[in-house]
């Protein structure tokens, strides 16, 4: 069947605003959108840039706002979003070009928060013991992929850049959580700040963001609760 | 076309696991550069599902010897024995080495590391089936990539993210440096080193059905391959028997690991009559070719008679949700079916390169069949052929292999490092890349000579021709495929002009090694009249000792390969026939 497709296109050698085109693809209920933007690429466009690299949802490369939501373009089917398809950059950081936006700030807030375990001890030579429940405890936040969709659908984001956003504290969450860790202190020091996790606004925009299925919004108020109790 | 120079003692090129592990190694002791054509985090180690083997015994009784033999055993006998040594008695360290840096591994009740079984893997040189694979739950390669990127993150590793390897540059035999192409600004980068690892991963995009990320190109062998630097074992391509029906997204060996069955369109256990002593968990050169001839005979299952099912509703939810969470999230995502309730429908997928750079135990790049060494230039992972895997890798030996070789690359890096002089790489040395990226680009736009027509029909004649089952007839005739294709690639044509993430330009660069990975593998499977672990020559339907007990060496002859040849290094393990 053809489907419409209308993309939020940006040559930053030619243009001075984004625009959108059009393009009728043939495509099967049970394509993925990035099949359709292929398809584009490949065989009618190939200036249509966007990142992609596994096709199945587990790199993080390929988010986007689709229909109005953020997405991984290979985790979503045609017969999922309808027709016509509308599809645009993740918001709040610069476009590049199309639909490639500037991951370092998205990448230098990850840092910032310690994504390392920190722990000073001589472990032995055998593995540190912990118990399965102990590793239930951060199970959630080990599977975040990095791929921006969190933070780029947060309002606060979106106005305010210096915020480090869900996907960073996500990832302090994966550490602050894990009994290893002794790098706590330091973490939510880092977290109170005025950029820290007390900006949050539980628009629950995040979690529903989410190619992961994490339970982002709960991550960010299991650290607020965590620094009130360590403070 | 701007030219930006830079200086390292070492650089390594690929930020997988293999890389990763090599640069916590070198970054200590040198100024050393990681260049990744994606995002660390992006490398296709992500996708890695199972485990990791090790014979820590925290389930049960083990022995590293045990998994040396199952890794010779399940090589079809071609795994150099004393590489796989190494590969199994260092697999403890490095899964310990690997927890102590944060990595969240599954556990037992008893605080330790959790193990699981996995295919080929036995207790006692094949009596039953191991508890021998560490894991987090099914994204085991996840948390390995993203602990080795922490690690990295924490020790301030420069990186070059999305920086497109474009060549190696040697003069007399050493190395002075490689040649990028930076996708954000479409500049040139020139890195003026001594020494240089390639981890730069497989080439599953050979195939149309494949597992691999779209990345997957075999971007460093290729680089070598057209120096000069010969190419191993190419024949020895592995299919995954789980892909998903038509997508080849792969669904973890972990599955029948956890008691997952296979099944032909009558519901019947088809492995009972292929491997009757461990079943489902026979290696995959063996299941997939299972599958494949299910399908051949017509118990294939739906429509076209063409895929098989792998089973899980037996397991119940709470296995299924702790244990296999990610791959069946993907067979809900994909094929909108409840694995917990319905069988899902399969069939092999281009999974696995167990060919490629030969390197020896040091991962030191070996620049003929003698074993002679070429200085500063090393190999780690999928990338590489020291040889552990043999003609068929057992299931979690790869994310074993990138970590233990990884850091033998890192470490024989400062070796080298420290023994030798910073040379100097002239400001000239791109000026015959810049050249050719320019040419691509003056050149005008035609449909026939598209980057992604060409590699389509690269693609579909190589699944046709040079999948599971192979003869010389069919191989003879994608020889002749690949001669024209080669001649249309070399009017390669690109539709994208601009400077700025021209990811069109990169998928041209890449599809001149998805060519040379073809021929490689073509003409060595054409060359190799037996059939041995995962490659299977139905006109040569036996193992043959006698003549093909030996490595082959591919070098680039024309758009072909002549072929030399190495004798297996064998050790305590005799051949012997494999069954299971």
């Amino acid at each position: 069947m053809d489907i419409n497709l209308k993309i939020l296109r940006y040559d930053p050698e030619s243009d001075r605003k984004g625009h959108w085109e059009n393009y009728i693809v043939d495509a099967e209920p049970e394509e993925r959108i990035l099949d359709l933007l292929h398809k584009i690429k490949w065989f009618e466009d190939g200036s249509l840039s966007f990142r992609r690299s596994c096709a199945h949802g587990v790199c993080g490369s390929d988010a986007m706002v689709i229909n109005g939501e953020n997405m991984l373009a290979c985790q979503v089917l045609v017969k999922e979003v309808g027709n016509p398809i509308k599809i645009e950059p993740i918001r709040g950081l610069p476009v590049v070009k199309d639909l490639i936006v500037d991951m370092e700030p998205f990448f230098d807030s990850y840092k910032k928060v310690m994504p390392y375990l920190i722990n000073e001890k001589e472990p032995g030579d055998r593995e540190r013991l912990q118990s399965p429940e102990d590793r239930d405890k951060f199970e959630d936040t080990t599977k975040c992929i990095l791929c921006a969709a969190c933070t780029t659908s947060c309002p606060v984001f979106w106005t305010a850049e210096t915020y480090v956003g869900p996907a960073a504290i996500v990832n302090a969450h994966r550490f602050v959580f894990d009994s290893r860790d002794e790098g706590t202190k330091q973490r939510l020091e880092i977290l109170k700040d005025v950029n820290g996790a007390f900006r949050c606004r539980t628009a629950f925009n995040c979690t529903s963001a989410c190619p992961r299925g994490i339970q982002v919004t709960k991550a960010i108020e299991d650290i607020k609760r965590e620094t009130l109790l360590n403070s | 076309m701007k030219i930006v120079k830079h200086s390292f003692d070492g650089v390594i090129v690929g930020a997988g696991g293999a890389g990763l592990r090599a640069a916590i190694e070198a970054a200590p002791h040198m100024k050393l550069a990681v260049i990744t054509k994606l995002y660390p985090t992006r490398s296709h180690t992500g996708a890695a599902q199972g485990g990791m083997s090790a014979a820590l015994a925290n389930v049960e009784e083990d022995n590293w010897n045990w998994h040396a033999f199952d890794t010779v055993k399940g090589s079809d006998y071609l795994a150099d024995q004393p590489a796989v040594d190494i590969l199994c008695k260092e697999a403890i360290d490095a899964v310990i080495e690997l927890e102590h840096w944060g990595l969240p591994f599954s556990r037992l009740d008893n605080g330790k590391i959790a193990q699981r079984r996995f295919g080929g893997h036995t207790v006692k040189e094949g009596e039953s089936p191991a508890f021998r694979a560490c894991y987090a739950a099914d994204r085991t390669g996840h948390m390995i990539l993203q602990t080795l990127y922490q690690k990295c993150v924490s020790m301030g590793v420069t990186f070059f993210d999305e920086f497109q390897v474009l060549d190696i540059k040697i003069e007399d035999g050493i190395c002075q440096g490689v040649i990028a192409y930076e996708l954000a600004t479409g500049d040139i980068h020139i890195f003026e080193t001594r020494a240089v690892t390639f981890a730069t991963g497989g080439f599953g995009k050979i195939f149309k059905v494949s597992s691999n990320a779209h990345s997957l190109t075999g971007d460093g062998p290729g680089i070598l391959y057209q120096k000069g630097i010969p190419l191993e074992d190419m024949e020895f391509y592995q299919f995954h028997p789980t892909g998903i029906y038509r997508l080849g997204i792969l669904l973890s060996e972990a599955a029948r690991g956890e008691g997952g069955i296979l099944r032909n369109k009558d519901g019947e256990r088809f492995m009972e009559r292929y491997a009757p002593s461990i079943k489902d968990l026979a290696p995959r050169d063996m299941v997939s070719r299972a599958i494949a001839t299910e399908i051949s005979e017509g118990n294939g299952a739906g429509p076209d008679s063409d895929y098989v099912y792998l089973d899980l509703t037996h397991l119940g939810a709470e296995t299924i949700k702790k244990k296999l969470p990610d791959i069946t999230d993907f067979v809900r995502t994909y094929v909108k079916i409840e694995p917990i309730e319905e069988p899902i429908p399969v069939q092999p997928t281009a999974h696995y390169a167990m060919g490629g750079i030969p390197t020896d135990v040091y991962s030191r790049v070996l620049s003929d069949e003698k074993g002679t060494v070429l200085p500063g230039v090393y190999a780690a992972g999928e990338a590489a052929c020291v040889s552990v895997h043999g003609a068929n890798r057992l299931g979690t030996n790869s994310l074993l292999d990138i970590v233990v070789f990884g850091k033998r690359a890192g470490q024989s890096m400062v070796d080298y490092v420290t023994q030798t002089k910073p040379n100097s790489i002239s400001d000239s040395a791109s000026d015959d890349l810049s050249k050719k990226i320019q040419n691509l680009i003056d050149k005008e736009h035609t449909n026939e000579f598209s980057v992604a027509n060409i590699r389509k029909d690269l693609q579909e004649s190589m699944e046709e021709n040079a999948k599971i089952f192979r003869t010389k007839e069919t191989l003879e005739k994608q020889t002749e495929i690949l001669e024209e294709l080669r001649d249309r690639y070399e009017n390669v044509t690109i539709f994208d002009k601009s400077k700025v993430h021209n990811s069109e330009l990169v998928e041209a660069i890449e599809l001149d090694y998805l060519l040379d990975m073809s021929e490689a593998t073509v003409a060595s499977a054409l060359a190799r009249n037996e059939s041995r672990g995962a490659h299977s020559r139905q006109d040569f339907p036996d193992r043959d000792d006698t003549n093909f007990m030996k490595h082959s060496f591919a070098f680039k002859k024309d758009n072909t390969a002549n072929l030399k040849y190495k004798d297996v290094e064998l050790g305590k393990y005799e051949p012997m026939e494999r069954k299971y």
